[in-house]
């Protein structure tokens, strides 16, 4: 059971602060109407990937001192990423295997990290949302999110509560989109290779929004959908959960319409 | 084999501008997915049986030199010989040793990984020995001089037009009208070349699934049945198996084998399981006169002990390739060299060098899927990343990667720095890309521009909107 006003730390998560802050406030909002008490520690960059997952443990782990740091003391760390929770909640304490003092503290800080929308879900157990929305929409789950959080029925239940949304499922669900980090930039060729895949099913489904839980895996569908001028648009599952999708054009759109 | 691993992003481009292969990678990719799923679904204990086979494997892992050496003994017991092989050289030496001492000039070959990575045929041939591959896909592949793009569908890349191409062109006087419309004319076509060869062969090669300690038996899977008559018809057998085929006890080796086709083929078995017990008995029907079992190493005991071991749990299924979305869009022959998909982008770097086949690890999202499938819960993306780390630690990593990585570590690290360089990112991106919302193209970002746009930023940072409506809450 869940203290009854949890005291939560938002880990914003850099592609968010960077590209798509209405995310962080969907957040928030969310968290708050699940009864969370939002916090947001200013002292917060990067949960530590593009080094980790480049063999450079050392920079990894620097970062994750400083978030050791930054996000003791909260009953709950939630992250709007399955990718960056993965990082806090799987990868984070592998960094500290070797050292008496801090892994403890490592293993404290994965056993309170959770991805946003199971967060919602699995923890809170919020049942309505406030989001409204009229339309077919489909689901990419990120594969972070997929298989080390084991993130698929959560979002879709939550998607269920807003009456007039119609979820129309992928063909390949569990195939990745072709972001992979820094992969997409290393191999250009095969990673859009991977992407006009996904992109090609999600055309396929007949939906006119697709939605996800990872921002790297939205702006490389997005970026894709608009090198094909499709009319398909994208969003974080957040910002349609939150009702906050009127605030801010699609991923990838202009503002002007 | 050449290593061509380190043209692997050549080999990518060039696998994905190949129509023909994209065609056959798209078709074998959904078959293989589909009959697994299918299988996996029709045995409720699907998930316990991999725990208890990865137990097995740990277990005779930590003991190999004990099986290895009760399993000798029993192969001894039984008549048969075995030979202690460290190198890929060794291998090669031992059998054209046996090969020359039988006479041999054409010995048939059961599908064998471990052969192609030795380079037997080669070798053989220089040494005046024909060897026949007699598997369906190698056969073909023989033909046509060609490597095998999987490990067990050889012929992977290959589209039915290229099967009738490369039958008319080898197996001269075949009737025009002669149809190959389906994979049994196929198999009739080659049946039919091979069934003389069969009985030519003087020495039968196979590879061995599994190696049963207690027994000193050897055990393979077909679906063809060319195996069988690969080992039992010839005057010798030979068996080529590197050292972590070893498995205790028989028991042992069915609950491999349950995981085994389900997971390669979505078969519940193999059509022919074979046990092959040292040479013909007394009384025996049929059966080589001599057996031999040629145990190589070639840098697998290397592996133990360290944090690659796990990878030598692999029972070489390909579950992990055939669900690999890298290996489904560029095939198995990118990869350069005898392994490919995950667990060749493991495995390759252990055996030939990270220095030469560095990319393959690296050219993962590690989207995890070959891990959640794999029947020995081999934790692939895990050890693809401890070989960025091992090039990271010997500096094997592109300068442009490690200057890039070591400044945005220097500024991530740095909370009040890296808010102002987010902030003056945000807002210069935001500001460009007002209008259209994204952008078709941007200086050093051709690798992200390439293929895909990039979603302009909102323009202010999360940080700073923040600030704002702190401040704002406050007053």
């Amino acid at each position: 059971m869940p203290p009854s006003r949890p005291r939560v730390a938002l880990f914003v998560t850099c592609l968010v602060d960077l590209f798509r802050p209405t995310v962080g406030f969907a957040a928030i909002r969310l968290l708050e109407a699940a009864g969370c008490q939002v916090e947001v520690p200013r002292a917060q960059t990067c949960c530590g990937q593009p080094a980790y997952n480049s063999g450079d443990r050392e920079s990894a782990r620097e970062l994750a001192l400083g978030i050791l740091e930054s996000f003791a003391g909260y009953d709950y760390v939630v992250a709007p990423s399955g990718s960056c929770a993965g990082m806090l909640k799987v990868h984070l304490p592998t960094l500290f295997e070797q050292d008496p003092n801090l892994r403890p503290r490592a293993e404290a800080l994965a056993d309170r990290v959770y991805e946003l929308v199971s967060f919602l879900t699995d923890v809170m157990e919020l049942k309505t949302v406030p989001g409204r929305f009229q339309g077919t929409v489909t689901y990419h789950d990120s594969c972070s999110g997929l298989r080390e959080l084991n993130i698929k029925a959560q979002p879709r239940a939550l998607l269920a509560q807003i009456p007039g949304l119609t979820l129309q499922e992928l063909a390949e669900p569990e195939l990745c989109c072709g972001f992979g980090g820094t992969f997409c930039v290393k191999y250009p060729e095969i990673s859009t290779r991977m992407v006009a895949d996904k992109v090609k099913d999600i055309r396929e489904t007949g939906a006119s929004l697709v939605l996800a839980g990872d921002l790297g895996c939205l702006l490389n569908i997005a970026g894709r959908l608009k090198r094909e001028a499709s009319p398909v648009t994208a969003r974080h599952v957040a910002e349609v959960l939150a009702g906050m999708d009127g605030q801010v054009p699609p991923i990838g759109e202009s503002r002007g319409g | 084999m050449l290593v061509t691993s380190p043209a692997f992003k050549e080999n990518a481009s060039h696998a994905l501008a190949d129509a023909a292969l994209q065609k056959a990678l798209a078709r074998a990719r959904t078959h293989f997915q589909r009959r697994r799923a299918d299988a996996v679904a029709g045995l409720p204990e699907f998930e316990d049986l991999r725990a208890r086979a990865r137990e097995i494997k740990d277990h005779t892992l930590a003991h190999l030199d004990f099986y290895l050496e009760r399993y000798a003994e029993n192969v001894e017991r039984a008549g048969g010989f075995v030979h202690w092989c460290r190198t890929a050289e060794d291998a090669r030496a031992a059998i054209l040793e046996i090969c020359e001492r039988a006479g041999a000039r054409t010995v048939t070959k059961g599908k064998s990984m471990l052969t192609e990575e030795i380079g037997l045929n080669e070798h053989l041939e220089r040494h005046g020995i024909t060897p026949v591959e007699t598997d369906l896909g190698e056969y073909i592949l023989q033909l046509r001089d060609e490597p095998p793009s999987h490990i067990i569908a050889p012929a992977y890349h290959l589209n039915l037009d290229d099967w009738e191409k490369s039958f008319r062109e080898h197996h001269t006087g075949l009737p025009p009208e002669r149809a190959f419309h389906e994979r049994r004319d196929i198999l009739t076509e080659a049946r039919k070349v091979l069934r003389e060869r069969f009985l030519a062969a003087d020495v039968g090669i196979t590879g061995a699934n599994f190696l049963i300690a207690e027994t000193g038996s050897s055990v393979i899977v077909t679906n063809e049945g060319n195996g069988d008559l690969t080992q039992t018809l010839p005057h010798v057998h030979i068996a080529l198996a590197s050292i972590e085929k070893v498995v205790p006890t028989l028991e042992d080796a069915f609950c491999l084998l349950r995981l085994l086709a389900r997971s390669a083929t979505g078969q519940d078995f193999s059509v022919y399981t074979t046990f092959s017990t040292g040479p013909r008995r007394p009384g025996d029907l049929d059966g080589p006169q001599e057996y031999h079992v040629v145990l190589l190493d070639n840098g697998r005991s290397a592996m133990l002990g360290g944090e690659f071991q796990p990878m030598l749990r692999c029972i070489r299924c390909a579950a992990c390739m055939n669900h690999c979305p890298v290996y489904g869009a560029v095939g198995g022959h990118a990869y350069g060299w005898v392994y490919p998909g995950p667990m060749g982008a493991v495995l390759t770097p252990s055996l030939v060098g990270v220095d030469q086949a560095g990319h393959l690890p690296n050219a993962s999202t590690f989207c995890g899927r070959c891990e959640a499938v794999c029947p020995m819960q081999i934790p692939l993306p895990q050890m693809m990343r401890h070989w960025r780390e091992r090039e990271f630690e010997r500096h094997l990593t592109p300068a442009t990667v490690r200057t890039g990585l070591g400044l945005w570590a220097y500024v991530a690290r740095r909370p009040t720095l890296y808010r102002w360089a987010t902030r003056a990112a945000a807002a210069t991106l935001g500001w460009l890309g007002r209008k259209r919302g994204r952008f078709a193209s941007l200086p050093f970002a051709g690798g992200w521009t390439g293929g895909r746009d990039l979603p302009a930023p909102e323009g202010e940072t999360f940080f700073a909107r923040y600030a704002k409506t702190q401040r704002q809450g406050k007053a």
